[in-house]
């Protein structure tokens, strides 16, 4: 029986099949006779394959986790190389795209606005024109005609041209010398001045404005005014129907200008409702003129047209114009003001109806 | 699946597992290619990390690693069964024991029953462990004497040689103190 160290060298070296053909049967045969022996073999043999086992194990796991990480590593490569192509190319042209389109966007707004696209946005959004007539280049003439003519007479210079100088048209609205004309005419005006068809002239004041219906009250304040017979021609306050035939009387130019259409809406510029849309071809210098149906009621006053529409032209609607005189302070006036209640041109043709109301309109100069 | 591709489908896992027995790095790296993004689809959708996912592979390679290092061991279905079964079982445990909830995600792949291989896994950990603790208390030079006789296979001459012993039988009588003791530290942790 040998030492336990000499045994274990011994069953190392029968595990590690160093032992030849005799020596190896000789060496079972022992273990199978003895019992300790045998159990010890056992022992040492589980015992060798736990450490061998627990080694190998610590390898694969190392060798694992360095094929993991290398994996993880490359798939986030692979990850990238198997995008779709859309979005390697969204990739590969993200900076230049936004390039492209900083561009873009640059250009179109630049374009728009080297086009004058604001301006004409601009323009379209305010594209009301009052109708008063600007009469200063007609008038720097007639200034410097003057001048020379003064000139030639009394050897003085004189410079007494006017800085602004508007007409319109003002209506008799009652006998006794009230005339109704736009506020944007008489709109800063130093001195009014109203000329009838005859050619008289009269000075008159402005006694009463409503910026808000674009209305002005004049009164003849002149001692050559000689008042008028009744006004013939009354006031429908009742709204009028589309399709009305109308006609307009003004001084577009020195002389009075007689203008005919139809009432085309019941509103007036963007969706007014205290004006009509009348189809009557009007220029500046009708502003302040009457509108009146075919029996002689006056439903209206020209007060502008839109621009860059043919025949829309608007007037203040006779409500409007009541609704302001009743508005008036009695303070201001000292006549009493007298609406016409009686219409005399009721049953007469356009042109006798015309030739009747031209002595109530006027032309309105302002300086 | 016809039974000519399934034969063939199933003699390419063979051979991945004979590589996995191995340790060989290439089928290493076809397990993670082939199988690793069902199982990280798998934990992502349930609550999971890609870190908690990779994990829960590296150790169901590990169980499979421990099965095939078996003598009588066969591949009973196919490989991604398999593993797709044994991460989904690691991970149930894992969200169990953090009480997180868990969707049944049984639909996306077909599983078997793998708790037996499981069990001998966990046990196999543990006797590991246990070694692992063992040699750790042996100290040095212990330890680089065993490893380098039983694991290495060096002879006596070379350990001899390498620790600078006078002659062989001092290096064997070393040798033979170092196993006893081991032997002992490792029996009484079972105990």
């Amino acid at each position: 029986m040998m030492n336990e160290q000499e045994f274990i060298k011994e069953i190392d070296r029968y595990l590690n099949d160093e032992m030849e053909g005799p020596e190896r049967i000789a060496f079972e045969r022992y273990c199978e006779e003895n019992a300790t022996a045998a159990e010890q073999l056992a022992t040492h043999r589980l015992f060798l394959q736990q450490l061998r086992s627990y080694a190998d194990r610590v390898v694969f796991k190392q060798q694992l986790a360095k094929v993991g990480e290398q994996y993880h590593a490359g798939a986030h490569k692979d990850a990238g190389r198997a995008e779709p192509m859309i979005v390697t190319l969204w990739n590969k042209f993200k900076v230049n795209s936004l390039v492209a389109a900083s561009v873009a966007i640059l250009a179109v707004f630049s374009t728009l606005w080297l086009s004058g696209y604001y301006q004409t946005i601009q323009k379209t959004t305010s594209n009301y024109s009052a109708l008063r007539r600007d009469m200063n280049t007609v008038q720097k003439n007639v200034n410097a005609q003057n001048a020379v003519i003064r000139n030639i007479n009394s050897g003085k210079q004189r410079d007494d041209r006017s800085a602004s100088n508007f007409g319109g048209t003002g209506f008799v609205i009652s006998a006794n010398g009230y005339v109704v004309t736009n506020y944007h005419v008489v709109r800063g005006a130093d001195s009014v001045h109203l000329q009838s068809v005859k050619g008289d002239s009269f000075r008159a004041n402005v006694i009463y404005i409503d910026p808000t219906h674009d209305l002005a009250l004049l009164r003849i304040n002149d001692s050559t005014y000689t008042p008028l017979k009744n006004v013939p021609y009354t006031f429908k306050e009742t709204p009028s129907e589309l399709g009305e035939d109308v006609y307009t009387i003004g001084y577009p130019r020195d002389e009075v200008v007689y203008g005919q259409g139809y009432l085309s809406s019941r509103t007036g510029y963007a969706g007014d409702t205290t004006a009509y849309q009348i189809s009557i071809p009007v220029n500046p210098g009708n502003s302040g003129g009457p509108v009146l149906d075919s029996r002689g009621n006056v439903i209206g006053i020209i007060s502008g047209k839109q621009t860059g529409i043919d025949g829309a032209s608007f007037a203040i609607k006779t409500e409007a114009l009541l609704n302001s005189i009743a508005a008036v302070p009695t303070d201001s006036l000292d006549q009493e003001l007298v609406i016409g209640k009686k219409n005399t041109l009721g049953g007469l043709r356009r042109t006798e109806q015309v030739k009747k109301i031209q002595d109530y309109v006027y032309l309105v100069k302002v300086y | 699946m016809s039974k000519w591709s399934k034969a063939i489908a199933l003699e390419a896992d063979e051979a991945i597992v004979e590589g996995v027995a191995r340790g060989d790095a290439d089928s290493l790296e076809r397990l993670y290619r082939d199988y690793f993004p069902v199982v990280l689809n798998m934990v992502v959708k349930n609550s999971g990390t890609e870190e908690e996912a990779k994990d829960v592979f590296q150790e169901a390679v590990i169980v499979l690693y421990d099965k095939v290092k078996q003598q009588d061991f066969e591949l009973t279905s196919r490989l991604k069964t398999y593993i797709y079964s044994v991460c989904r079982r690691l991970w149930l445990k894992q969200l169990g024991s953090k009480g997180r909830t868990f969707h049944d995600v049984t639909a996306y792949e077909d599983t078997i029953a793998v708790e037996e291989d499981l069990a001998l896994h966990e046990e196999k950990d543990v006797q590991l462990t246990m070694m692992e603790q063992a040699l750790s208390e042996l100290g040095e030079p212990c330890r680089t004497i065993i490893y380098d006789f039983y694991i290495a296979d060096m002879s006596m001459q070379e350990i001899c040689d390498k620790f600078g012993y006078t002659n062989a039988n001092n290096a064997k009588t070393q040798k033979y103190k170092c196993l006893q003791r081991l032997k002992k530290l490792f029996f009484t942790t079972i105990k």
